[in-house]
């Protein structure tokens, strides 16, 4: 097993994910993997059956991954959200905020440093799939969000 | 003017000191250039021909005069005691050292200021219109919600690996003074039945394949702003072009799905955002409108200009444009003097610019797009002073939107992706009509060159456009004519076969005599090739 960093108490997903278009076609896979080019709305119809999804990202800087993240949690997905692949320190507290709550980065990450990355960020500009309240919620005192 | 609360201000120190770790991780080589190359790159940092390049944000194109003194303080400090201007209301420091770098983003930080997202695959610094808060023709002031805007996109967590970069504009006049209609969204706040409300235009822009943003929503309610900024966003981030470089901007998008299914994609998602409560609310619009209240204007009686000074005169006539005031004018500091290279300033000029600012123009200075600097807020009666100082520092010209205010991008004097030299064309063309004093008689000509076809000299959108391209290892140029970047945007066409530096120089000249020729009572020359077609321009160059 490679490592694995996970934000979750709950038991993890024992079988290998499927791509989109065999979990499909079949109705007992637990876990799914979409790659960048996949539509992660074709998996809202099923989502009580779900608990890993893996969103690849052969390159950091391929970005749609974080779209395909915030778009299952904001139709209520709860289950696990890894990002798999060139996973980088530097992109860990956005994937946070998208809704990720776990890594399985190609190239291990220094645990100092994931530390540091995911505490940098005090507060945040914009509402996000991780219930922080933003900066203008704090100032205008409404407890937006969580 | 904004002013940073305590959250702003920890935010940009945040960045600063993760900047900070990144460049040491870089210089003790734990981070190889391929991944830095992002991270400084969302700082603002470029590797350029000869050294590093940094592009601080100026947001809006709005400072106040200490911040214009910290920018000259930091082009003596750690660079060669200039900087540059640029098309998108910033400043460029062209001799910058990695180990400096994180110290200029604190000393930036120190006065309210970062060079946040001025690079990368993500959204820039919002422009918007030089005179806002000043120009009679405005619906509103439109800084606000571009300050809005700015600190949505800041530090984005779904939007700061797009396809490619993503450039905004906000206006709220008719008059299109920040070539709202070539950027990927342009935004202009409009009234509708008294209310006030956001047109978005989406997928505009220059580069190798210009386009003209067309409509796609001709009133979005200011309390569902920023939802449909991030409706157009996502569409694009998840279907933009990602297999080639050059077609992955938001225009190809728009044009290869057609605006229409475009807008239905957008509409779609902004309908289930609108659940997701990611809009601020109002009050967080209003507390930003209150930095942008105006100034106590003095007054004035519309005092009558004293013109017995020539010199005097000619420029208060170039330069300066009505106010919404009566007895002020928004004065323009040209910097493009004849043979200088367009868009620098010396750190000495930064500082009398910003004291001018300060004792002349309540506290303000705005960066056009045509890398001049405007003092917004001048009272009729300390023209004349404001003036003298001006034109004794150099920064006199009288030559506001003439051939001689050309826009030039850095070129092969600088970058790394250029294929011929800009700045040279720029002064020998601006030198040639200087000398020849027909600069005044052929009055608004908007002049614009690139070094290549990316296009940062906006050659499309210019009456007359030059673009520098290689030809077979040597440096040539071809001209096209008829592009306006204003509210009559129109693209240029090339006119034909391309010219030498020197020939381009003459070519130019050509055209204007056709102009000079043809042109009818107060037409300019941009009207008359509109009126005349290509053909007699043609006829000159290559008859
Ligand atoms: S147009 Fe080309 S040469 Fe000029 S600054 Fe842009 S990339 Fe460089």
């Amino acid at each position: 097993m490679v490592d694995i960093l996970r934000y979750r108490d709950d038991e993890a997903v024992g079988h290998a994910a499927v791509t989109v278009d065999s979990f499909l076609d079949q109705s007992n896979a637990a876990a799914v993997r979409v790659e960048p080019g996949d539509d992660a709305r074709a998996l809202l119809p099923h989502l009580e059956r779900i608990a890993l999804v893996e969103v690849n990202f052969p390159a950091f800087g391929d970005g749609r991954g974080y779209s395909s993240a915030r778009i299952l949690r904001e139709a209520g997905y709860d289950g696990e959200l890894r990002a798999v692949g060139d996973v980088l320190v530097d992109q860990l507290a956005y994937m946070r905020r998208c809704g990720y709550d776990s890594f399985e980065p190609d190239a291990p990450l220094d645990a100092g440093d994931v530390e540091a990355a995911l505490a940098r960020w005090p507060d945040v500009y914009q509402v996000a799939a991780d219930q922080r309240a933003p900066i203008w919620a704090l100032r205008h005192g409404d407890g937006h969000a969580a | 003017m904004y002013k940073y609360d305590t959250y702003d201000q920890q935010m940009v120190d945040t960045r600063v000191a993760e900047f900070r770790d990144q460049a040491r991780r870089r210089l003790d080589g734990s981070l190889s250039e391929d991944q830095f190359k992002p991270l400084r790159l969302m700082n603002g940092l470029y590797l350029q021909l000869h050294a590093y390049m940094l592009r601080v944000a100026i947001p809006y194109g709005t400072l106040d005069s200490r911040q214009m003194h910290a920018l000259a303080d930091i082009a003596d400090k750690y660079d060669r005691g200039y900087g540059h201007f640029t098309t998108r209301q910033n400043i460029q420091y062209n001799w910058i050292k990695l180990e400096d770098a994180a110290d200029i983003l604190a000393d930036l930080a120190k006065v309210e200021m970062h060079a946040i997202q001025t690079s990368g695959n993500c959204i820039r610094n919002i422009s918007s219109d030089h005179f806002a808060g000043a120009a009679a023709d405005e619906v509103a002031d439109p800084r606000p919600y571009a300050e809005l805007l700015r600190q949505w996109s800041s530090f984005h967590p779904e939007f700061s690996y797009l396809p490619r970069k993503f450039k905004i504009a906000v206006i709220a006049s008719k008059k299109d003074r920040a070539a709202m209609r070539l950027h990927d969204i342009g935004i202009r706040i409009v009234k509708r039945d008294g209310a006030l409300g956001a047109a978005f235009y989406v997928g505009g822009g220059m580069g190798r394949t210009p386009m003209i943003a067309p409509c796609i929503r001709e009133f979005v309610p200011l309390d569902q702003l920023v939802t449909y900024a991030e409706a157009c966003l996502r569409v694009y981030n998840r279907h933009g072009r990602r297999d080639n470089k050059y077609k992955a901007r938001i225009k190809i998008l728009v044009h290869e799905l057609g605006a229409e299914e475009y807008t239905r994609q957008v509409e779609e998602e902004f309908a289930l955002l609108l659940e997701q409560g990611v809009e601020p609310p109002l009050a967080e619009l209003e507390r930003i409108k209150t930095y942008f209240e105006e100034p106590l204007f003095a007054d004035a009686a519309a005092d009558a200009l004293d013109r017995s000074d020539p010199d005097f005169a000619l420029w208060a006539d170039r330069n300066t444009v009505p106010h919404k005031t009566a007895g002020y004018v928004s004065a323009v500091v040209s910097l493009k003097p004849p043979g200088g290279i367009p868009g620098d300033a010396t750190a000495e000029q930064m500082r009398l610019m910003g004291d001018l600012a300060k004792d002349y123009s309540c506290d303000e200075l705005r960066v056009m797009h045509t890398q001049n600097i405007v003092l917004p807020h001048v009272r009729t009666a300390d023209l004349h002073t404001l003036w003298t100082a001006l034109d004794a520092a150099g920064l006199g010209s009288p030559n506001l939107d003439t051939v001689e205010d050309i826009i030039a991008c850095p070129g092969l004097d600088y970058c790394s992706l250029a294929n011929a030299r800009s700045i040279p064309v720029a002064q020998k063309i601006a030198t040639r009509f200087a000398d020849s004093g027909k600069t005044a008689q052929l009055g608004e000509l908007k002049l614009k060159i690139s070094g290549c076809i990316n296009a940062c000299g906006h050659h499309h959108a210019g009456h007359i456009g030059i673009l520098g391209v290689d030809k077979k290892g040597v440096e040539n140029y071809q001209l096209s004519l008829g592009g306006s970047e204003a509210e009559d945007v129109s693209l240029a066409k090339i006119t034909g076969p391309g010219f030498d530096e020197d020939g381009v120089v003459d070519a130019v000249d050509t055209v204007t005599q056709v102009y000079e020729r043809e042109r009818r009572d107060g037409e300019r020359f941009i009207d008359t090739y509109r009126r005349i077609g290509m053909t007699p321009f043609k006829e000159a160059l290559y008859g």
